[in-house]
């Protein structure tokens, strides 16, 4: 199954449109509650990242039969060093993004420990894209 | 070996099966009760049990955990419901007398959850819910 979602920057009130839409996919697809709570947690980090450091981007989604393959793709200012954008408490969210409730610099953190593989390649001054996948046994 | 839990009740330490045996364990309509609360949401819920709480503004703090306790939030938006709906949380707490929109309440009625909203503070919350019995998670 193919899915794919747009994300338009500073959209925070159809921040998590994709994941939901994903959580119910899975959901009916009889994939384990664990498994998709990792999923759809990820998906979820990764789109608010898109909109809250982005110009927003694409969610591509592919499901098979063991496992989920997802890209968050975004256009925007890019990660300089992404070892360290990696690390726990590295956070650059504007104000705006702390009063939404995140900017705790938890995010790509918390991808890296729910998904089986991660994969963040980034340009600066062009995009990110932030590739995951999560195997269903 | 067994995590301990101080019962602030009793004055002394149990383990979590104790804990449980000592029915220490509220329900919804006691959380509410004791916060003041209104219910916004979950009205039919209102007699399941509650044994763990966690505190935070921060979602994506909420996002790393494994655990589905009671959120007790001062946040307020979309985010907060969408949070929830992603870490699979059914009990929200929001306090310092915020109201969420007929937007939020709309997400949250789709996954069914409990939404109660307080005038107190976090810290007096939290305070009540913890002397009360509640659990932390850590
Ligand atoms: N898509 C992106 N485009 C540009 N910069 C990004 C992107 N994703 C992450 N970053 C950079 O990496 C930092 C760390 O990201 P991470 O998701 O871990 O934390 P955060 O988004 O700042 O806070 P949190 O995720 O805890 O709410 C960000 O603050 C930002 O500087
Ligand atoms: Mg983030």
């Amino acid at each position: 199954m193919h899915l794919e979602y747009t994300v338009v920057e500073g959209d925070f009130v159809n921040a998590g449109t994709a994941s939901s839409s994903v959580k119910k996919a899975l959901k009916q697809l009889n994939v384990s509650p664990q498994v998709v709570k990792r999923v759809v947690v990820a998906l979820y980090e990764a789109e608010v990242n898109a909109i809250a450091h982005a110009y927003g981007g694409k969610v591509l989604v592919d499901i098979d039969s063991d496992k989920i393959k997802m890209v968050v793709a975004d256009k925007g200012p890019g990660i300089p060093d992404i070892a360290l954008a990696m690390q726990e408490g590295y956070s650059t969210a504007r104000p705006e993004v702390r009063d939404m409730g995140f900017g705790a610099g938890m995010g790509l953190p918390n991808m890296q420990k729910n998904v089986d593989k991660l994969n963040v390649s980034s340009e600066v001054g062009v995009g990110t894209t932030v590739e995951m996948v999560v195997n269903f046994v | 070996m067994a995590k301990l839990f101080f019962c602030v009740k009793k004055n002394v330490y149990l383990c979590n099966e104790e804990y449980c045996k000592y029915k220490i364990i509220m329900t919804l309509r006691e959380v509410a009760r004791l916060l003041n609360g209104q219910v916004l949401l979950g009205e039919n819920r209102l007699d399941e049990e509650v044994t763990m709480g966690f505190a935070s503004d921060l979602m994506s703090e909420v996002l790393t955990l494994k655990d589905t306790p009671m959120l007790i939030t001062g946040l307020c938006n979309m985010q907060t419901i969408r949070t929830c709906d992603m870490a699979n949380l059914e009990y929200l707490v929001i306090v310092r007398n915020k109201k969420p929109t007929e937007e939020m309440l709309e997400l949250a009625q789709e996954s069914d959850m409990v939404v109660i909203t307080s005038e107190y503070s976090m810290f007096k919350a939290c305070g009540i819910l913890y002397a009360d019995g509640i659990l932390p998670l850590y």
